[in-house]
């Protein structure tokens, strides 16, 4: 049994019906990487497995517990990264950085996380005055100040130079080398040695028809 | 646990007084809403006297209303309530502080105001003290009841004018106590079982108001 699972997970978002039938498993160390294009569900599935958004059908594990009977375990295990970079424009950097911290139930090191960004130097800069690119790498600081085992990242190299995607890549390593585990969505090429891929459009809900039974029916 | 509380209204206490605009739009709203009844009404000192309670009420219940898209919006709009929402802590606890934090901007300033607006439309001198410890109980009651309505109206357009409307209808208790304890003073009633009820209400509200505000940002962030 793999230390995450999400077995035949269907989401369905108003009326429309995103993905169906999909089954993933990541062990501590791994990697998956979403791919698919625009509006295939990437985003959907990164919010179901945070549980922010319910799942339609399925169920989803951890050390093989339901997380749909313990939510409080999920929270513990998974560092969301959305779209929004959740920086506040009235806080430095330091300031953004020390609240996310308390937050968390063990706090990281602000210094490392900030050296690990390349954002020490502009520590106490407000939030106002950041780049697009410098408002992302602090939210990537973050997954460093309220570290979780599991993180999950939705398009986390947007707006990033070469030289920061390669850091977040030294991020990504060594956090699964530390026994941690990553799923996220990416357009831009990174480097993830040892993948798993999984893409959405395999389970696009044109080719399963949900409603129709093996058999039943017809 | 108290770390995060504290961490929390810490942030947003900080944010409010370092956008000091937001915060301050409230009491300007209060003081000059108030300054127009002598204006409109005429300058009669009896009949001042006699609408001062519920004007002074009624001003501070709308000034908090009007306060209230402060609490939440910010947040929802730059991705920090998903991870609010996600964060291990309970999400009653988080939506407490936010509300002790938008109480302590706006209730608070309201409440050291209040004494000088109720001067200003000539409310009897017995009124006074009832008045304080009336909005003492109900202010916070107000920021309470008031986080259901913006947590209700988060995404929607006009989310402002929505809030009002879903909040205002449960205020009614807390202005209904509210004056009835300053009218009682006045009148040589007495005072105590007014404001017992607007701690009654205030009791509820603490209990109820996070957990049904929190399970609407669940909504919300979906």
């Amino acid at each position: 049994m793999a230390w995450f699972e999400g077995e035949d997970l269907t989401c369905l978002r108003g009326d429309r019906l995103v993905f169906a039938a999909l089954s993933l498993a990541l062990e501590r160390g791994g990697a998956l990487l979403l791919e698919g294009p625009n509006g295939s569900g990437k985003s959907s599935l990164l919010k179901l497995l945070a549980g922010l958004l319910p799942a339609f059908t399925g169920t989803i594990r951890l050390d093989g517990a339901d997380l749909a009977t313990e939510p409080e375990a999920l929270r513990e295990t998974i560092a969301y990264l959305g779209h929004a970079d959740a920086v506040k424009p009235a806080l430095s950097v330091r300031e953004n950085l020390e609240f996310w911290a308390a937050l968390s139930l063990h706090p990281g090191n602000l210094d490392a996380a900030l050296a690990a960004v390349d954002l020490g130097d502009i520590a106490w800069r407000p939030g106002r005055f950041l780049s697009s690119g410098q408002r992302r790498r602090l939210a990537l600081a973050r997954l460093l100040v309220a570290p979780a085992p599991l993180w999950l990242a939705d398009e986390p190299t947007v707006g990033l130079d070469r030289a920061s995607v390669a850091r977040f890549e030294t991020m990504l390593a060594s956090h699964r080398a530390a026994g941690g585990a990553v799923i996220l969505s990416s357009h831009l090429p990174i480097v993830l040695p040892g993948a798993q891929s999984l893409n959405l459009d395999d389970f696009a809900p044109d080719l399963i028809n949900p409603f129709l039974d093996e058999g039943e029916e017809g | 646990m108290s770390r995060a509380f504290l961490a929390l209204y810490t942030r947003d206490v900080r944010l409010a007084l370092r956008q000091g605009a937001d915060a301050a739009m409230a009491l300007a709203f209060f003081l000059i809403a108030a300054a127009l009844f002598p204006l409109g009404l005429g300058p009669s000192l009896d009949t001042l006297g006699r609408i001062a309670p519920g004007v002074v009420w009624v001003l501070a219940l709308l000034s908090v209303i009007l306060s209230l898209d402060r609490l939440f919006q910010a947040d929802h709009e730059d991705g920090t309530l998903e991870l609010i929402a996600l964060n291990p802590h309970p999400l009653f606890l988080l939506v407490l502080a936010k509300v002790a934090a938008h109480w302590t901007t706006t209730g608070l300033p309201l409440i050291l105001l209040s004494p000088a607006i109720a001067l200003m439309l000539n409310l009897n001198e017995a009124g006074y003290l009832p008045l304080i410890i009336g909005l003492l109980l109900g202010t916070p009651a107000l920021s309470l009841i008031g986080a259901i309505g913006a947590a209700l109206s988060l995404g929607a357009r006009r989310a402002g004018v929505l809030t009002a409307l879903l909040v205002l209808p449960l205020t009614v208790p807390v202005l209904i106590f509210g004056v009835g304890a300053v009218e009682a003073a006045i009148l040589g009633l007495a005072v105590a079982p007014h404001l017992a009820l607007q701690g009654a209400v205030l009791a509820g509200a603490l209990v109820l108001a996070p957990w049904a505000a929190g399970a609407a940002i669940r909504q919300a962030v979906q």
